[in-house]
């Protein structure tokens, strides 16, 4: 390596500068399009003579698969083909180090829901009533549905690629001196969590196309969020060229880690495509959608905490138990993530953890929203709330005399440049009425804080490379139109917006002749995806670097043309003007008419490539990022004693961005993340029956908060302008979750006097609490009367 | 998404042509009105019928009226919304106008109708299922199979009652007005419904619901509905509590409580054992206590519904306590 290791930046380019376009708030440019119906996800396509494609799905949590007969799905008419999983017998997974899936079950299933075979018809319903005629002989296995029984019974091998076991992923690593931090604690708090299982939801469901030409191209239409892994994984498991296929991503409905890695659907429309020569569509059913889940890892999680009495960090153990399901997944980083996450805001003197990821015949969890470090976050912060209160600290003292600083390293090595956490606790402290109302409102309603940290971007990309992270090509015209080329993925959150607004900011175009073609591969350069709120972070800074380099052609052919150096010109919406002689300006066109003519073409590329970061140990480079998010939440709830039921009646939202480029669309994902946290606070929770099967498949029985279940919500954006960010931008997308359900949970304790270590916090689960809160009280009522 | 299979839809302008078009069809078909309830559960394929007779271009049983000794018809191709909106429902029934309104969400009371209601299929988490999932349960007695997986030695289906408007128009004393090809009948609502959660009303295939009949409701009478979910909008009830009682002039000395819930079994609970507890007193917190504890002895929520029913048996004495708090105080 060139660079050592987590190089501190010298100077802040960032700091003190104006914008022109940046912090306005204007629209997104595909939403009026959104609105309307305008707007074209996948669904919407419908190519000349496509089929419909529908997968059959087992009916056991484990299964042998004997024989699969398909002959009388073939004879139907208007059935196309059919495929199983001798026709793709080339494993796949996210991971590079743990591909265990296949697009189609080979040998056997290994939860409800795993996919058997695969049909392609004229029609949907064609495809549906082919499937009732497959034949399929099963020799039904037994199943392992906990980790506790993954543990106990490892001769039921759930996943063949685990090496010992059931075991899927274990991760131990300890930093400091444990027993010292242990041994100079005033007080330690040892507890045991829950975080049960949650998924995403997205309204959109997935949708996939597939379409194989003449020329022998692949061309998949899909709402992934990771084209570019897809393309790849695609080309493998098809055994086709690279450069034979193509991948394109329409808008998404929704993704939030639920669309950020290949599935089924995809693998089958392309082969499906490839053997009948006809484009091929899946739209799963809503019930699919919670069958490909990936969503959160259901927990079991010890954290043991000492702190010195004034409140102080000593040392943090924690031992953390996880339901895997049947697959990988993104399971070796969720593994990593649920230690390595936990290091700041606050500092930590000696830090163990020790996680192991079970299999279990389920169907298997992945990343949602705050990947990993959401359930320990959850633990960890109600536990400082625990030790705050034995020790007689208000909660948010307690978090400022742990804060770790800016410009530091935690000590599991991440580097951490800015940091606005100060800033976000001061913040919801003010906004909240914090020292007025906390402690002093009435039985039943209450105030609680927790705050958190979270990844600008993953430092390293998902397999090894030395592409950059993110490129972008920027066109010109001589209408003064632009186009920006960007593999980065559009799931909702932003990006187009946020590269459309770089592009108006630098070169002084109208946000009307933006366009901007993102997640095409054959069309835009490349991008890994949008996962791990990365987007922001580097493929803003690509598009700044592309930019620029054309506003330097743009000033000097103004320059010549105004007789005036580049130094003196500057760049405003629609127009180029002297500083020295505002009489002399050119317009957007002209000014682009000169550089064109000047240069030839009018088109550059950018790109953004990380330095060298993390921790010195196996492991240590995940969990690098260029840059941390902070995040502060008070939530404020009423809790009905006589019921159980909890009301979360506002949420104030304080998070350091770095620098809201687009302060509406920060304040927007700030919003849905503190939404998304409060939900699986109150509500969501995804189980299975003793046969394995998911209790409710559907959006009617996997409860999301409706707009009247939805708390109130302020969003205080902090910007500490890191000195690496686009302008100083960092993440906002996933960091604005974490502390929602921990200062939710803080709150009812602050209303009611019960402490929640189980989610979700349903009235059954808050009444018992509640019950027994009574009992213990009753039972130590005669004994406080002082043994008379 | 789920497909519907396939069926003709037929559209009458009449009860008559609907009637006709039933003779024409008979057993092969359902009829339809809003559809909120029926689609879906053809999407789940628990119905098939080759033919639909939608009663939405009958408007003749679109009406809310007076009738000559002070009761109240409503057509059975009301909404839920025109209910719920409703000025004399509000004013005249107030516990039907509130549970018209809290049924599912906004979208669904605009199509949802009285009569659709009235005849919502029961509801349990191993039924309202697809397909894939009831094939990979292994089905159930309401459907294909012939186990119960909520009582699991049970012979009879105990499939959740869950309509909001029955538990309060029964403790209103409502009867329900049918027609077939046969001829007309009225039914009293309490005695509609069976206890077999696989067909749980006594009407016949080819019987329109065309009205529900609301005698005239004693002077002094206070009524009102609970309906308890987890959210505040499109789930159905997981409890709920119709209330009415009757005040004697004082406006506190108490004749009659009628209290029915639902979200149990197969069909509503008329809590009995009130009249001794309550005739001739005030309802005092003792009082109160009183009734409250008949419902928590009589009300038996079951797994059917994937809520806690050792909670919902716990909250529902909580619950009605609340409503007749409510009576107390709208007094």
């Amino acid at each position: 390596m060139s660079k050592k290791l987590n190089e501190m930046p010298v100077s802040n380019p960032n700091k003190g500068r104006t914008f022109k376009v940046v912090g306005r708030q204007p629209r997104k440019p595909e939403g009026l399009k959104k609105v309307s119906g305008e707007a074209l996800y996948t669904d919407d396509i419908v190519l000349p003579r496509m089929l419909h494609a529908k997968i059959l799905r087992s009916i056991h949590a484990h299964a042998r698969i004997r024989k699969i007969d398909a002959s009388k799905a073939l004879a139907l008419p208007g059935v196309h083909a059919v495929v199983t999983g001798n026709d793709m017998p080339i494993a796949y997974g996210i991971i590079p180090w743990t591909q265990d899936e296949y697009p189609l079950c080979t040998d056997k299933t290994r939860f409800v829901g795993d996919g058997v075979a695969a049909v392609a018809a004229v029609d949907e319903d064609t495809a549906n009533r082919a499937l009732e005629l497959i034949e399929v002989e099963y020799e039904v296995l037994p199943a392992v549905l906990s980790p506790e029984q993954a543990r106990e019974h490892p001769e039921i091998k759930v996943n063949e690629k685990a090496k010992d076991g059931n075991l899927s992923k274990h991760v131990f690593l300890e930093f400091g001196d444990m027993e010292g931090g242990f041994a100079r604690a005033d007080v330690v708090d040892e507890d045991h969590f829950y975080f049960e299982n949650t998924t995403h939801a997205p309204i959109e469901p997935h949708c996939a196309i597939g379409q194989y030409d003449r020329n022998g191209v692949l061309t998949v239409w899909s709402s992934t969020q990771v084209p570019h892994y897809l393309h790849r994984e695609l080309a493998r498991v098809l055994n086709l060229p690279q450069n034979r296929v193509r991948v394109i991503q329409p808008l998404v409905g929704g993704a939030f880690g639920g669309k950020s890695e290949p599935f089924d659907l995809e693998f089958c429309v392309a082969k499906l495509a490839m053997i009948t020569g006809r484009p091929v569509k899946i739209l799963y059913t809503r019930e699919e959608v919670f069958y490909s889940h990936r969503g959160r890892h259901p927990m079991e999680m010890t954290y043991r905490t000492g702190a010195t009495k004034d409140g102080k960090l000593t040392a943090i153990d924690a031992k953390i138990t996880f339901d895997g399901g049947a697959y990988s997944s993104f399971g070796l980083v969720t593994a990593y993530y649920s230690g390595q996450l936990l290091t700041a805001p606050y500092q930590m003197p000696a830090y163990r953890f020790d996680s192991s990821r079970w299999f279990t015949n389920k169907p298997a969890c992945g990343p949602k929203r705050g990947h990993g470090s959401v359930q320990p976050r959850f633990a960890f912060e109600v536990q400082l709330d625990k030790i705050a209160h034995r020790l007689n600290l208000d909660p948010i003292e307690l978090r400022r005399r742990n804060f770790i600083g800016e410009y530091t390293e935690t000590i599991n090595g991440l580097r951490i440049t800015s940091n606005g956490f100060l800033e976000c606790l001061d913040a919801v402290e003010k906004a909240s009425g914090w020292k007025e109302r906390r402690g002093k409102l009435p039985f039943g309603k209450g105030l609680g804080v927790a705050g958190s940290m979270y990844i600008s971007g993953t430092n390293y990309p998902i397999y090894p490379n030395e592409m950059p992270q993110s490129a972008v090509l920027v066109r010109l015209d001589r209408s003064g139109r632009a186009v920006i080329f960007c593999g980065a993925s559009e799931i909702g959150q932003g990006v187009n917006a946020m590269l459309a607004n770089i592009l108006c900011e630098e070169l002084g175009t109208a946000l009307a002749d933006v366009q901007v073609v993102s997640s095409d591969t054959d069309l835009t350069p490349i991008d890994l995806g949008a996962y791990s709120s990365r987007v922001t972070f580097m493929c803003g800074n690509a598009c700044i670097d592309a930019a620029r380099k054309l506003r330097k052609q743009i000033l000097e052919a103004c320059a010549e043309k105004l007789q005036t150096s580049p130094e003196d010109l500057d760049i405003l919406p629609g127009e180029v003007v002297c500083l020295k002689d505002t009489a002399k300006r050119l317009s957007t066109p002209e000014a682009f008419q000169l550089a064109e003519a000047k240069s030839g073409s009018l088109a550059a590329t950018g790109s953004f490539k990380t330095n060298p970061l993390g921790g010195d140990y196996r492991g240590g480079t995940i969990g690098a990022s260029p840059a941390y998010s902070f995040t502060a939440h008070v939530a404020e709830v009423t809790v009905d004693p006589g019921a159980g039921f909890v009301t979360v009646d506002r949420i104030w939202i304080a998070h350091d961005c770095g620098k809201a480029i687009n302060p509406i669309l920060v304040e927007g994902q700030m919003e849905g993340s503190a939404y998304m946290g409060c939900a699986e606070a109150i509500m969501e929770a995804q189980t299975y029956n003793s046969k394995g099967m998911h209790i409710g498949p559907s959006l009617l029985d996997y409860r999301i908060p409706t707009s009247l279940d939805t708390p109130e919500m302020q969003s205080l954006i902090i910007e500490s302008i890191d000195p690496e960010g686009p302008y100083g931008a960092k993440e906002a997308g996933e960091g604005p979750l974490h502390p929602s359900i921990p200062a939710v949970a803080n709150a009812i304790f602050d209303a009611v006097g019960v402490r929640l270590t189980r989610l979700p916090f349903t009235p059954a689960v808050v009444l018992k609490a509640l019950r027994e809160k009574e009992e213990r009280e009753r039972r130590a009522a005669p004994a406080a009367a002082g043994g008379q | 998404m789920l497909r519907l299979p396939r069926f003709q839809y037929h559209a009458p302008r009449s009860l008559t042509g609907a009637l006709e078009l039933a003779s024409r069809h008979a057993n092969e078909f359902m009829y339809i009105a809003g559809g909120t309830d029926l689609l879906p559960n053809m999407k789940h394929l628990l119905f098939e019928p080759p033919h639909l007779i939608s009663l939405r271009g009958l408007r003749e049983l679109d009406f809310i009226e007076v009738q000559g000794g002070g009761g109240i018809r409503i057509g059975a191709l009301t909404t839920l919304t025109r209910i719920a909106e409703s000025d004399l429902a509000r004013r005249e029934l107030p516990s039907l106008a509130q549970a018209a309104g809290l049924v599912a969400g906004p979208q669904i009371r605009n199509m949802g109708t009285l009569g659709g209601n009235v005849c919502l299929d029961t509801r349990c988490v191993y039924y309202n299922q697809t397909l894939f999932w009831r094939k990979a349960l292994g089905y159930c007695l309401k459907k294909d199979g012939s186990q119960c997986h909520v009582v699991q030695s049970g012979k009879r289906c105990v499939a959740a009652h869950s309509a909001d408007t029955v538990p309060a128009l029964i403790t209103l004393g409502a009867a329900v007005e049918l027609q077939s090809p046969r001829g007309a009948r009225e039914i009293r609502l309490e005695d509609f419904f069976s206890g077999d959660g696989v067909k749980n009303t006594v009407r016949e295939a080819d019987e329109i619901i065309t009205a529900v009949r609301i005698p005239p409701q004693p002077r002094g009478r206070r009524a009102n509905y609970t309906k308890v979910r987890i959210r505040n909008s499109i789930d159905f009830p997981i409890l709920s509590i119709a209330l009415a009682v009757d005040f004697r002039e004082d406006g506190r000395t108490c004749d009659n409580v009628e209290l029915v819930m639902t979200a149990l079994g197969s069909k509503p609970r008329r809590i009995g054992n009130l009249h001794g507890v309550v005739e001739g007193r005030a309802l005092t917190a003792e009082v109160i206590q009183a009734v409250a504890h008949q419902a928590h002895r009589q009300a038996h929520p079951l797994t059917n519904i994937n809520v806690d029913p050792e909670w919902r048996r716990e909250v529902a004495p909580v619950y009605v306590r609340r409503a007749l708090e409510r009576a107390v105080r709208a007094g």
